[in-house]
């Protein structure tokens, strides 16, 4: 089980390195999602069994064929990006690397959680994230369709074709 | 019911948090290394996945379903931001002609 999961944090962390460092924006893209599938795999470790099939269908399904859709529409499937000045790449490394730190440092005595009294073995399956779901968080679940239509209605006002093109 | 508490209590809850953590400062040294808003976007979704990874282990370590429904909304918000910032991305490439973050500088001073 620790093998796996080291294998998964393997398969992630350097995932995430390519998505960042590789040229291509679809070589990005593809990283991305071998990045998020092997994020699948930490929530069927975690027994999170909805969350997994939700992850893989909703960010793989969805949003990285979203991208990649986007990408072949703008035709943007080559490298002629102009990159940032060394300076710029070198400020941008070392600010990530002193926000890992100084998380890192936060947890370095190691966190203190005090186990759960009455551990529920179907936390994390369809029954209990459903009951959830439909009992305490019901008024979000519902506002949530709301903002999913203000998504969809802004979108297409964004993807209109101006009428005349000096007033964009 | 002890087997599968001792497989999720078999990987420490700080082994996640390092996970994530690093997860996160990728995503975020990315944003800062990159002038591709795609890659930028994809970025900011690798960041909240790293949040969701910490939210999910710390409800499944603490047999609440809450968190997870958290997580949930998570997803659902990054798919309508997505859904907004690409069309905002096919929009730019029709009005600049590029791609490039530093060509949207007119609001800076």
């Amino acid at each position: 089980m620790l093998t796996l999961f080291y294998l998964f944090a393997a398969i992630s962390v350097l995932c995430a390195l390519v998505v960042v460092a590789a040229r291509d924006p679809v070589n990005s893209v593809i990283a991305l999602i071998v990045c998020f599938l092997s994020i699948a795999g930490h929530y069927i470790l975690l027994n999170a069994q909805f969350l997994a099939v939700v992850h893989i269908i909703v960010y793989t399904g969805a949003i990285m064929v979203l991208f990649l859709f986007v990408i072949m529409l703008l035709n943007l499937n080559k490298a002629t990006e102009p990159q940032r000045s060394l300076a710029t790449r070198v400020a941008a490394v070392v600010a990530g690397g002193l926000v890992l730190l100084t998380l890192l440092a936060a947890v370095r005595h190691g966190i203190s959680v005090e186990p759960a009294r009455d551990f529920d073995i179907g936390t994390g399956l369809v029954r209990s994230v459903g009951r959830s779901l439909f009992n305490e968080f019901l008024l979000p679940f519902e506002v949530s369709s709301v903002l999913f239509l203000s998504a969809m209605v802004g979108a297409v006002m964004l993807g209109r074709r101006e009428k005349n093109p000096q007033a964009a | 019911m002890n087997e599968v508490v001792s497989a999720i209590r078999l990987v420490p809850l700080e082994h996640y948090v390092m996970l994530s953590f690093a997860l996160f400062s990728i995503g975020l040294a990315g944003m800062l290394f990159r002038r591709n808003t795609i890659i930028i976007l994809m970025c900011l979704e690798l960041m909240f996945n790293s949040v969701n990874l910490l939210l999910t282990a710390f409800s499944a370590h603490h047999s609440d379903p809450g968190g997870q429904v958290f997580v949930f909304f998570i997803m659902l918000v990054a798919a309508a931001e997505v859904t907004v910032g690409l069309a905002i991305l096919v929009m730019m490439k029709r009005n600049v002609d590029s791609v490039d973050i530093d060509q949207l500088n007119r609001l800076r001073w």
